[in-house]
């Protein structure tokens, strides 16, 4: 089996699980924040996390990169236990967007902060401007290049701030609401550039309030409340499970409620595109009675 | 009777540089909204939403200073003669972050400290302590600490705070941005209890399509410095050339009828579920009888 990049090579790394959390608990000073969380996300997932403000989704993204440590429990990032690496070692593995991109820009030039990723890993001088150029391009920055992204616009710098863990090329991806503050067109652009990141085998954590976002390009959905997982599983599946959307105090998507309104007509309650509803909706209409 | 008029303003933001140009915003910008009357604004990020609110209690021009031409008036007065701070007792403005507006260390404290400042005597500030707070369902935190709430209870607080100055015209620049979608709704509520009990003028800057289409009277797009089109949610969110171009989105039950009457000649026209649940249902009940 092929070592992973950024991971020192184990024999016993199972490369099919790429994070696993085992029991595991954390707590703020005196507020708990994770309560027992037993996952596994597979390599290549598309994983939405979804839950109210306060849920712990935060907290337990910033897990996979080693920000924060486990209280007890284990974490491991393919195999290899959090605890037991650095940062910058899983940082080659778990690139992590944060919701803010004010928490992360600092550089005095657009180019600049691209390359800072990169240049940490020890790359070769070639090889980080070769990945600068290949990010600046992927999200079209290349006009902004030579200007601090300090005096961009919100939505550019959220971008910025995208493609300079995408330098990094990392095996995940965790972004934590990257489409919040993006007008459409923006967050339409950012999204289908994680669904190429996906196709090319990244497993993606994806932070989200937008339940439409999450049934249209989220894979696999997980939702949390107070602390615990109340569900895992395929999103059609999760987001059909009623009772645990009230307790998560999450609205799905209008055309899900509006396929259980029309029930009695055939329409079904699970539909993740607006495509998708209209074609059973056509499908309701020639049927018989 | 018109409450607020905005005639044919332009504005340009100094120069950041002393030898730069100015940064024009807004061009030729016209916008009139009745008593009582729930507006929301929607635009694309960097398209002069928040100049546009703050030319509205004065900011703009009076503090920020820049070249502005035509004419904003609010109950007969106009915002660039009149003081920002008596401008105030008629405008009330929440922002985007209620971190940024909450700094006493109750909520109490928060809503009485706006009448108080307006010198208004000490048994009507707690009348309208006490109605404020009923209002937005926040009573029985009165004694908390704002810090201690959620985004969307702070929310709730500081559009009490604004509430207890009594304003006609109450100004929200993306209240619920940053909040889950029960604190969404919680903010929307309150705005539209407002508008229907109190008749308080509002405007609200949002994205978010499904809540405007329930709650706001009117739609007013605000597109390269310019309105675009101010219309019914309906009209506005079935011009699909115009939501494109300025990279909005519609209400998903909206593009369920625009993809039914694209592909199979239908004529359906809604932007609230319960508009799109009954209309769907007649269409079934006919054409399958």
């Amino acid at each position: 089996m092929a070592a992973r990049p950024g991971l020192e090579s184990d024999p016993l790394v199972n490369t099919s699980i790429a994070l696993c959390t085992r029991s595991l608990y954390y707590r703020y000073e005196d507020t708990p924040a994770l309560n027992g969380i037993d996952l596994q996300v597979a390599d290549n997932a598309y994983l939405a996390i979804v839950g109210q403000n306060g849920s712990g989704k935060t907290t337990l993204v910033k897990h996979f990169n080693g920000l924060l440590k486990p209280d007890t429990g284990q974490v491991t990032v393919y195999g290899q236990d959090t605890t037991r690496a650095s940062v910058g070692e899983l940082a080659r593995v778990v690139g992590y967007v944060f919701q803010n991109p004010d928490h992360q820009i600092f550089c005095s030039t657009t180019r600049d902060e691209i390359s800072f990723g990169p240049r940490n890993l020890g790359l070769d001088p070639g090889e980080v401007r070769e990945r600068t150029n290949d990010a600046l391009a992927a999200f079209n920055l290349q006009a902004y290049a030579e200007i601090p992204p300090a005096v961009l616009g919100f939505g550019l710098r959220r971008k910025v701030s995208i493609a300079a863990v995408y330098a990094m090329r990392p095996r995940v991806f965790i972004l934590d609401e990257p489409t919040a503050g993006l007008d459409r067109r923006s967050a339409g652009e950012l999204l289908q550039r994680m669904e190429e990141l996906h196709r090319q085998g990244h497993t993606l954590l994806l932070v989200s309030h937008d339940m439409r976002i999450v049934a249209e390009h989220a894979r696999e959905m997980l939702v949390m409340h107070d602390g615990h997982v109340l569900a895992h599983g395929p999103t059609r599946e999760v987001l059909r499970q009623t009772e645990v959307l009230e307790r998560a105090q999450i609205r799905p998507p209008q055309i899900m409620e509006l396929g259980r309104r029309l029930a009695e007509w055939g329409l079904p309650d699970d539909a993740l595109t607006v495509d998708e509803f209209c074609e059973a909706y056509a499908r309701a209409r020639k049927a018989r009675p | 009777m018109s409450v607020l008029s905005v005639e044919h303003i332009s504005y340009a933001y100094p120069p950041l540089l002393p030898e730069g140009q100015p940064f024009p915003v807004l061009q030729d910008v016209d916008l009139s909204l009745d008593r009582g009357e729930f507006l929301a604004l929607m635009g694309p990020t960097g398209g002069g939403k928040s100049t546009l609110c703050m030319t509205l209690n004065g900011l703009v021009p009076q503090n920020t200073g820049g070249v502005f031409g035509g004419r904003v008036m609010v109950l007969g007065h106009d915002t660039r003669r009149t003081p920002v701070a008596e401008l105030a007792t008629h405008v009330a403005m929440v922002y985007q972050d209620p971190e940024s507006q909450l700094f006493n260390t109750t909520v109490e404290d928060e809503v009485a400290f706006g009448p108080e400042n307006l010198g208004v005597d000490a048994h009507e500030i707690v009348e309208r302590v006490e109605w404020a707070l009923r209002l937005v369902q926040m009573s029985e935190h009165r004694l908390r600490s704002p810090a201690q709430l959620s985004g969307g209870q702070k929310q709730r607080v500081a559009i009490a705070a604004s509430l207890a100055m009594l304003p006609q015209v109450l100004i929200l620049d993306e209240p619920t941005s940053g909040l889950d979608p029960v604190g969404q709704f919680e903010v929307f509520s309150v705005i539209g209890e407002l508008c229907r009990a109190r008749q308080t003028t509002i405007l609200m800057v949002s994205h978010d399509a499904e809540r405007i289409a329930e709650f706001a009277d009117r739609v007013a797009v605000l597109w390269q410095g310019h309105i675009a089109r101010v219309d019914s949610p309906l009209a506005v969110f079935e011009d699909t050339e115009l939501l494109e171009q300025a990279g909005l989105e519609a209400p998903q039950v909206t593009e369920v009828a625009a993809g039914l009457n694209r592909r199979y000649g239908t004529h359906f026209h809604f932007t609230r579920l319960d508009r799109a649940a009954w209309q769907l249902a007649q269409d079934l009940k006919a054409t399958r009888s």
